[in-house]
């Protein structure tokens, strides 16, 4: 056997189109007859909108119409929260796609300008007047539910969106316990705050609408990340039934979240396409998309942890407020809940757990997913408290953890959230960092160094998450408005090409790659006689989308299982073309032959023409060669792994330098490493943005005071270490190929990771406790103040 | 991010971008295009017609001669950051060049629109100052004037230029044998810009410090001389304490407006700027920081 495809860490083959610039964005798309559309934002956190004065705007050169809220009212039903927790109260408020009488953030869509050029469209934007009568805001999350603050929305009392409630074992009387007895307990307890993040895909939010007023259908390109959700969303708020419509998402400049929310403006782009039966574009611009694009974290955290003097971790208790901004975004609700509360055990045993979850209304940016989602906010206060309590007990952290992991397990562990982990071995990918660290002398080095006055400090996380979203059936328990399977059709033409047809919707992930890794390595057919085809709804079956890490293990499983359903239907072609028992028949490396003599034998190549052209067909077998697969996975997957982070700090001038940071993880099999690597080097910076550099800031007024590159800091190359990047493989038992996620894991370890490394190297300086991102002047000031203390 | 109209128009020579200032109400000077345009897009400035100097060649170009470096306001950021010839002859100017933003702000900024624009988180405002430079500039009816950075910069975007004048070139002296200089800068993560610069310029004979010229910019609305650091330093040996003494005396230069924002407040950039000229004086002398 030649070395496997499966495993082999060829080449990214979207990367040319990519890099050469021939791919094909939204935005780069022409249509005759284009139109240009561009909206007019609310500069007010919150305010009534008494009048709008458009007349100026119409009258401008180019434009063809000008629309507000009061125009798309009634016309365009309201975009739709398609994740409602149950048991949670939510309070689903109507989100209109232009506001209608009132704004709740800077960025609210209040009226759109369509004209012959977005420049047209941009100068007679500067012509409308519209007259607010500003209300006061609420920015914070907690702030929301105090007692007088301003009130978003008059269905939900107290700010409140939601409060859902996760609870295993009896965290209450586990405390008690741990009081009652401090001779042999200890608790400590922490305020944390997720800051408010932005997704930054490189590629802003686009769309254009054409609408066939002739045969009634829409024709929407679309920035998403899950093409066939727009369409079933798109269909609800235009009423064009979904049959009518084409969602074309093909290539996507990434999204990390924010592209799985349907949005409002393109729903009015798809508006103004039908009312002037012209196509119409609308393209984000970059200033636009700090306001407009859904934000991510966002937390206010009230975290508690008993353990026992000997380090067993006993009961976790947890109160989130987490802001949902303005309005619920499509997945917002979720991220707090199914996929935050649900992972409160982390990779450990922990009999007791609770979990309050407030959503809250706030006067900012929708919030929704931002890679992670969720996960990295409950991996940080897990992490975080497991720190604290090692502290407390004068116990090595690291050790804190080995005592508290749970053993290794092949199928199936129940924790006290009610998830089922499918299979793990955190001591393993522990092991596996730690020999890489070389812990003892790193430790060592640290105690010389601070005797020089020299500060290194290092984290280590172990974490497992959730994801390969997900059993249908569980998504309809917890509310997720869509099911989580995922279909695929693999095509053989006669010639023996291939093309896979997948639902999911890869938009840097490297699926066209590994999709064929795939086919090749269960059909045997060369990997560049296959090509996969995603993104257009016309063409691909149902798919939920890519997200949640979910892509190969869902879609792939469909797209082998397809792969399998062809090799079986070869198998019995070739018996009848090769006169021969079915079961004699064997199969291997892209050859059906018969058992015992290898010659007799027919490639899948010879199977695929004669299955296209039909000439010599078995009694009752179908012509052709394809095989469609819808798959629902029996349950979630549970990657895992430990992460560490050294770095040091300057206590002069608070500097942090990210010296080395290892990463040994397990996703299962890999089927292609080179692109395993690449996805835990982006997970792994984005998580350490969000440690250093990254957050969102508004005044008190709600302004947005981060809302460009020159104040947002995204974490660039020259920032970040080499990595050192290790794997284990514990397959899933429960999907066809064993994989599990690697798209999300190294943002969910990396945050804690780090900012567990800082606050150790800052532990002799007397600093505990440190809000994130961790500038150079916070780092600074605590160090001053503790040295004041 | 989409500009309002202007009129456009290209100049083949300083006279002719002078001629069309002063034809054109509202006209303004495009170089590289990396602060206006900017301004342009977010429609905070809205010139109604923009004056293209890009490709007058007598703008741009490095030449040494006589002790004196003489860089044309058209000279990128990168061409000066490359030039061998200004690594010798002045090497700060190269250093300070290398660390402007990034390579595209590099390829397109130019020197002379960077002091014009007068942006207090610029890095050439800073080390020009420390250096002595001399700013040439030409007005209507050919007229010229020479202006060192202390009558140059006003405040934040304001210098003394006039609305009908072009920079044409920048002098600086040459570093002799026994001087060093150095630019330590607290880049912003997000923008690359500075939130404190400090640029000094020592002679040091043995290992005494004889003169020195100390700048700082970023925390302040124009670059501030930092005359008790340098009286401080002079006739002292360069050694940590000394270094260590004379920059403590940072606070005393800096009794005017300190920019601060949510990023880096006006109390810690002060505090910094210790740190920065510190971190200047240990650079340019080689004494080991710690
Ligand atoms: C992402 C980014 C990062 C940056 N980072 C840094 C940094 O780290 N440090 C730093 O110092 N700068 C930085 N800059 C600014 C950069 O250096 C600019 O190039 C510079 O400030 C302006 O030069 P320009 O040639 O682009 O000028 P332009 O944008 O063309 O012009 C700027 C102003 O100067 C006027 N002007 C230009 N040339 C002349 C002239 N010869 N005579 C009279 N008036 C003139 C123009 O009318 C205009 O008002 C950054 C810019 C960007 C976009």
């Amino acid at each position: 056997m030649t070395t496997r495809i499966f495993g082999s860490g060829i080449r990214r083959r979207e990367d040319p189109r990519l890099m050469t610039g021939q791919a094909a964005f939204t935005d780069d798309i022409k249509l005759l007859g284009l139109l240009h559309a561009a909206i007019l934002r609310s500069p007010h956190a919150h305010a009534k909108i008494n009048s709008i004065d458009t007349s100026a705007a119409r009258a401008a050169p180019g434009v063809l119409a000008v629309y507000t809220g009061a125009d798309t009212d009634g016309v365009l039903n309201p975009i739709p929260c398609a994740w409602l927790p149950p048991d949670s109260d939510i309070k689903a408020v109507p989100h209109p796609a232009l506001a209608v009488d009132t704004v709740r953030y800077v960025g609210d869509g209040v009226a759109v300008v369509v004209a012959e050029s977005r420049y047209q469209a941009e100068d007679a934007l500067e012509l409308i007047t519209v007259d607010y009568g500003v209300l006061p805001s609420v920015i914070n999350p907690k702030a929301a539910m105090d007692p007088g603050a301003p009130q978003l929305h008059e269905d939900a009392p107290n700010n409140q969106a939601f409060h859902w409630v996760v609870a295993g074992g009896d965290a209450d009387a586990a405390f008690e316990t741990a009081a009652g007895d401090p001779q042999n307990h200890v608790v400590v307890s922490e305020n944390i705050i997720q800051q408010r993040l932005i997704p930054h895909a490189v590629e802003t939010r686009s769309a254009i609408a054409n609408w066939q007023s002739a045969m009634g259908e829409l024709t929407l390109w679309s920035t998403s990340q899950n093409p066939h959700i727009v369409r079933f969303l798109c269909s609800l708020v235009t009423g064009v039934g979904e049959h009518k419509i084409r969602v074309i998402a093909t290539d996507v400049g990434g999204g990390f979240g924010s592209k799985i929310p349907m949005y409002g403006d393109e729903m009015v782009t798809a508006f103004c396409s039908m009312q002037l039966r012209r196509p119409v574009k609308w393209t984000e611009t970059r200033s636009e998309a700090y306001l407009a694009t859904t934000h991510g974290r966002d937390h206010v955290q009230h975290v508690e942890m008993a353990a026992t003097k000997d380090g067993k971790i006993t009961a976790l208790r947890v109160v989130v407020h987490a802001g949902m901004g303005a309005y619920l975004s499509t997945a917002g609700p979720g991220v707090p809940t199914i996929l935050h509360g649900l992972m409160y055990s982390g990779p450990y045993d922990i009999p007791n757990i609770k979990g309050d979850v407030y959503g809250t209304f706030t006067n900012t940016t929708p919030v929704d997913a931002c890679r992670g989602a969720g996960r990295p906010e409950a991996t940080f206060l897990l992490e975080r408290m497991i720190e604290l309590l090692a502290s407390e007990l004068d116990i090595d952290p690291v050790e804190m953890r080995r005592r508290n992991l749970i053993q290794p397990f092949e199928d199936g562990h129940d924790v006290a959230t009610g998830v089922t982990y499918d299979s793990g071995n955190y001591q393993g990918t522990l092991d596996l960092a730690m020999q890489q660290l070389d812990y003892p002398a790193l430790r060592q080095e640290q105690a010389e160094l601070r005797s020089h006055g020299q500060y290194i400090g290092v984290g280590v996380t172990t974490y497992c998450e959730i994801c390969g979203l997900g059993p249908s059936q569980v998504a309809g328990a917890v509310g997720f408005g869509g099911g989580l399977w995922e279909s695929a059709i693999v095509r053989f033409y006669a010639t023996g090409k291939v093309n896979v047809f997948i639902g999911t919707s890869p938009h840097g992930q490297g699926e066209e790659t590994t999709f064929a890794q795939i086919v090749s390595d269960e059909l045997g057919v060369p990997v560049e006689d296959i090509e996969v085809i995603h993104g257009d709804t016309d063409l691909t079956p149902m798919g939920w989308g890519t997200y949640g890490s979910r892509t190969t293990v869902v879609g792939g499983g469909a797209v082998a299982l397809s792969a399998r359903k062809i090799k079986d239907k070869g198998k019995a072609l070739a018996a009848h073309l090769l006169e021969a028992a079915e079961e004699d028949i064997e199969y291997e490396d892209g050859k059906f032959f018969v058992r015992g003599s290898p010659d007799q034998n027919k490639t899948i190549q010879d199977i695929a023409l004669m299955a296209n052209v039909a000439w010599n067909m078995p009694e009752g077998m179908e012509p052709g060669l394809e095989a469609t697969t819808f798959y629902d996975p029996p349950n979630f997957s549970y990657p895992f792994g430990a992460h560490v982070a050294v770095v040091s700090v300057d206590p002069d001038n608070g500097h942090i330098v990210l010296q080395r940071y290892i990463a040994a993880d397990d996703c299962g099999p890999q089927i292609n490493p080179v692109i395993v690597e690449g996805q835990v080097h982006g997970g792994v910076v984005h998580g350490a943005g969000q440690a250093l550099w990254e957050g969102v800031v508004y005044d008190d007024n709600g302004q947005l005071l981060t809302g460009s590159l020159l104040d947002y800091a995204v974490p660039r190359a020259h920032m970040v270490p080499d990595m050192e990047i290790l794997s284990t493989v514990t397959p899933s038992p429960h999907n066809p190929l064993g994989v599990k996620g690697i798209g999300e894991t190294g943002t969910i370890a990396s945050t804690v990771t780090i900012y567990n490394a800082v606050l150790d190297a800052l532990k002799p300086l007397g600093v505990t406790k440190l809000e994130m991102p961790l500038t150079s002047e916070r780092v600074w000031r605590a160090i001053q103040q503790a040295k004041g203390a | 991010m989409y500009a309002p109209e202007f009129e456009y128009h290209r100049a083949a020579t300083v006279a002719e971008a002078i001629q069309l200032l002063s034809s054109n109400e509202d006209a303004k000077l495009i170089a590289g295009g990396h602060s206006l345009l900017p301004l342009l897009k977010l429609r905070l400035a809205r010139p109604s017609v923009l004056v293209d100097i890009g490709r007058i060649s007598e703008l741009k170009g490095i030449t040494i001669s006589d002790g004196t470096v003489r860089i044309g306001a058209l000279t990128t950021h990168w061409e000066i950051a490359s030039s061998h010839d200004l690594e010798h002859a002045c090497g700060i100017m190269a250093e300070a060049a290398g660390g402007i933003g990034d390579t595209q702000v590099r390829n397109r900024g130019t020197i002379g629109g960077n002091v014009v624009h007068a942006d207090p988180a610029s890095d050439w405002p800073t080390v020009l100052t420390a250096l002595g430079a001399k700013f040439n500039i030409q007005g209507a009816g050919g007229s010229t004037r020479t202006v060192e950075p202390g009558d140059f910069f006003v405040g934040p975007l304001t210098t003394t230029m006039g609305e009908q004048e072009v920079l044409t070139s920048i002098e600086a002296p040459t570093l002799g044998h026994h001087q060093r200089a150095e630019y330590a800068k607290m880049a912003h993560p997000a923008s690359g810009f500075a939130v404190v610069g400090a640029a000094v310029v020592v002679t040091v004979e043995g290992d005494v410090c004889t003169a020195a010229r100390i700048a700082v910019g970023g925390l302040v609305p124009v670059p501030v001389r930092m005359t008790s650091v340098e009286t401080a330093l002079v006739g002292k040996a360069l050694n940590q304490e000394n270094i260590a003494e004379a920059a403590s005396h940072a606070s005393n230069d800096l009794q005017g407006e300190i920019l601060g924002d949510f990023f880096a407040s006006a109390e810690y950039r002060k505090a910094m700027a210790e740190v920065e000229i510190r971190h200047a004086l240990f650079h340019a002398t080689e004494v080991s920081h710690h």
